[in-house]
């Protein structure tokens, strides 16, 4: 099984459904000519060709419009949004249409379009370039959202979202592209959207966490074995709607959770996560449920040490678990 | 002076390890600052390494050709700037959520806890917690529960080699010449407790000869009256509790319990009693038999020996019992061992009336002689206020005639 980085993963799973399924096309600023500004989609132009892997000009209100209304007509459009934080100027596309077209038509139109972006900081990219946007959709019914944190689920995800009928928006790490590597078939495969997976087996501590903080979660456990404490990690991978079984599940395994996204805290992912445990895993919890998130301020700052300060890395983490493990 | 390092700089957003192609300075060499040092290679740009500071190379750490991840050091200067004061580190100033250090958490319990100890009908205050403030963890209490467990298979385990066929069978051991019992929940609880009493109670034993020539002579007079009369029969054992009853009252230590750190002594004598079915064995209790008539025993000894043969004894017959007194002679046992009843502090087994050849003043007579047999827990008890016990019983015994006994 050759080893790949995340972002040829998401490259293998475009190409290979462009390949299966004449109606997948894919649009965003850059992605044609110049394989993106990340090179997700390289080589694609030059394979399929100006019609199915379009340039378009630098407005993402039509990046997702143009999408809605050609997935709406029978094709599976797959959008890109350069950067996660630009997603803004097509949320009222993608809330008030996409997201409702199912509902509102009782069920006679459909919208199957994928919209990829990259997301989160550690990339020196300041204020408009390191934005975690997944709260603003998750409470929008209609909307899938999914993130995943290896290579390998990256390709089997993005596959069963290009063939999901309805909406997903899909959010890549952008320092997890280069970062991560690990083997990924080349053969079909697809992993269900709105499952989680236990990305490792422990009893002390659950980790519940998603994207590239279930890489950094791994790396604490792995330290944190020597001081004999044995964590137990949940990867969401969708984040919406969540798998609330999984969920529960791995709270009750430890009784003691944590809960790690890069985002802000307040109203976050995870809010609804301690939610979740707390109304069903009760009489099982031994600690209060801990959140380990960004601060709430506005953005991720430009300064290094600014930056650093935001962003959760292995020790916060590993900080964290000890505190937990120890009460 | 000061040697400085130079890092792989993050050349681009999503890149994360750079590959050096050529080194464009050599150690030794003087370099000022912003001279370019080195060619890079990423996934997406080429590019050169500028130095940060003047001064003269030191070491080269990376080979030409060779990929490191974004922040490994790839070469060292000597300067002869003043060394740059590190940037303090931002302290993360996460707020406390969980309490502090030295915060009691003894009697603190998570709902996980207090779920699993309910449950398994746990006491808490008998785990010692291993978490922050002495906090009783889930793991905590799991572990005792699996220890609680392990303990009672391996008692079991126990109580059932001794009960295991002799080597010898093993010789014939074909299936068909042995039988597979399965253990009832009640045989099982005997088990339980038989050898949980053997194991904890260091047993002593005594034993007592008692006349009881005038008793039987009474007794013969009055049984057939007493039971077209009442309707059940005046037992024998009637007369031994009670006289036991009387003996205890005189002897109160008999009538308590160990308890490690104290031993507790009970006001009320209730007075277990064994009632054996086929196979199965009970112990309700005579509840103050020291407040209750010989008739009155009489009555209950026979209201709950029915009750157990026919399965229909309740908790509370069974329970609050202080001092057991067991009819062995019933199957005509004239010795016995008894193991004690636990957690009482004795038991006593009442043998089988046998008529005996007996010395009295140089004469020869013919006499209803029956033993008593006490087990007492040493760690309670000894052998001297034992002893006064059972000479005091014997006494009650021997002066039970006609002339002192009241029935009712």
């Amino acid at each position: 099984m050759p080893v790949v980085s995340y972002i040829e993963a998401v490259n293998m799973a475009l190409e290979e459904e462009m390949k299966q399924d004449p109606k997948v096309f894919i649009l965003g600023e850059d992605v044609g000519v110049k394989g993106g500004v990340f090179k997700a989609t390289a080589g694609l132009y030059e394979k399929f060709g100006e019609n199915r892997v379009i340039d378009t000009p630098l407005t993402e209100s039509a990046i997702v419009g143009v999408a809605i209304g050609a997935a709406m007509y029978g094709l599976r459009p797959v959008s890109e949004i350069q950067f996660a934080d630009f997603i803004m100027p097509a949320v009222n596309q993608i809330i008030s249409e996409a997201a409702r077209i199912r509902y509102r038509s009782n069920n006679d139109w459909q919208c199957p379009i994928v919209i990829r972006a990259p997301y989160g900081g550690g990339v020196h990219g300041g204020l408009y370039h390191s934005q975690s946007v997944e709260a603003i959709f998750a409470n929008q019914p209609g909307l899938k959202i999914v993130m995943p944190s290896t290579p390998y689920d990256a390709k089997g995800l993005l596959k069963a979202a290009i063939r999901d009928d309805d909406p997903v928006l899909f959010f890549e790490h952008k320092r997890a592209y280069r970062l991560l590597k690990g083997e990924v078939p080349e053969e079909d495969y697809v992993i269900p959207i709105g499952k989680a997976d236990v990305k490792r087996e422990g009893d002390d501590v659950t980790v519940i966490t998603y994207g590239l903080c279930v890489h950094l979660a791994m790396e604490a456990a792995r330290k944190l074995i020597a001081e004999g404490i044995s964590v137990h990690i949940l990867d969401l991978r969708t984040v919406y709607p969540l798998d609330q079984e999984a969920i529960i599940k791995a709270a009750e395994k430890t009784g003691k959770v944590l809960l790690v996204t890069e985002d802000n805290k307040e109203g976050s992912v995870m809010s609804e996560v301690a939610a979740i445990i707390a109304e069903h895993a009760l009489f099982d919890l031994d600690a209060p449920i801990k959140r380990l998130c960004g601060p709430d301020v506005p953005a991720m700052p430009y300064a290094p040490t600014l930056e650093k300060h935001f962003l959760i890395n292995t020790e916060k983490i590993e900080r964290a678990i000890r505190e937990l493990a120890e009460f | 002076m000061a040697v400085e390092q130079i890092v792989m700089p993050q050349l681009g957003e999503s890149v994360t390890e750079g590959t050096i192609i050529k080194w464009l300075v050599t150690p030794g060499e003087k370099v000022n600052k912003y001279q370019p040092l080195a060619e890079v290679l990423t996934d997406k740009v080429t590019a050169e390494v500028p130095s940060s500071y003047s001064g003269i190379v030191k070491e080269l750490l990376v080979e030409e050709g060779q990929t490191v991840p974004v922040g490994t050091v790839i070469c060292s200067i000597t300067t002869i700037e003043i060394g740059k004061k590190e940037v303090n580190q931002l302290q993360a100033d996460e707020p406390k959520v969980m309490l502090r250090e030295n915060v009691d958490m003894k009697t603190r319990f998570s709902p996980v806890v207090l779920r699993l100890a309910r449950e398994h009908g746990i006491d808490l205050s008998k785990i010692k917690g291993t978490g922050r403030g002495g906090r009783i963890t889930r793991k905590d209490i799991l572990k005792y529960i699996k220890a609680e467990e392990e303990r009672k298979e391996s008692e079991m385990t126990m109580s059932l080699t001794e009960v295991e066929p002799p080597q010898s069978v093993q010789a014939f051991s074909t299936e068909d010449r042995m039988r597979e019992i399965p253990v009832t929940p009640v045989r099982r609880t005997i088990a339980h407790n038989m050898v949980r009493s053997k194991q904890e109670i260091p047993h002593a034993w005594m034993m007592v000869e008692v006349d009881v020539t005038e008793l039987v002579k009474y007794r013969e007079q009055i049984k057939d009256a007493f039971l077209k009369k009442e309707g059940f029969p005046l037992t024998y054992f009637a007369f031994f509790v009670k006289a036991c009853a009387q003996a205890l009252k005189e002897y109160p230590i008999l009538n308590s319990e160990w308890q490690g750190e104290k031993i507790i002594q009970k006001k009320d004598i209730n007075i277990s009693i064994a009632v054996a079915s086929e196979n199965e064995l009970f112990v309700p209790v005579i509840k103050n038999a020291d407040e209750k008539s010989i008739k009155g025993i009489a009555r209950e000894i026979y209201e709950l020996a029915n009750k157990a043969r026919s399965g229909q004894l309740r908790p509370e017959d069974v329970q609050g019992g202080t001092f057991t007194v067991n009819n062995t002679g019933s199957f005509g046992s004239v010795q016995s061992m008894g193991i004690i009843n636990y957690p009482q502090a004795a038991i006593l087994q009442v043998e089988a009336i046998v008529k005996r050849p007996v010395v009295i003043n140089n004469g020869i007579f013919i006499r209803d002689i029956v033993n008593l047999c006490l087990s007492i827990d040493h760690r309670v008890l000894d052998g001297l206020i034992s002893g006064r016990f059972l000479q005091r019983l014997k006494e009650i015994l021997e002066n039970m005639r006609e002339e002192t006994i009241t029935i009712y």
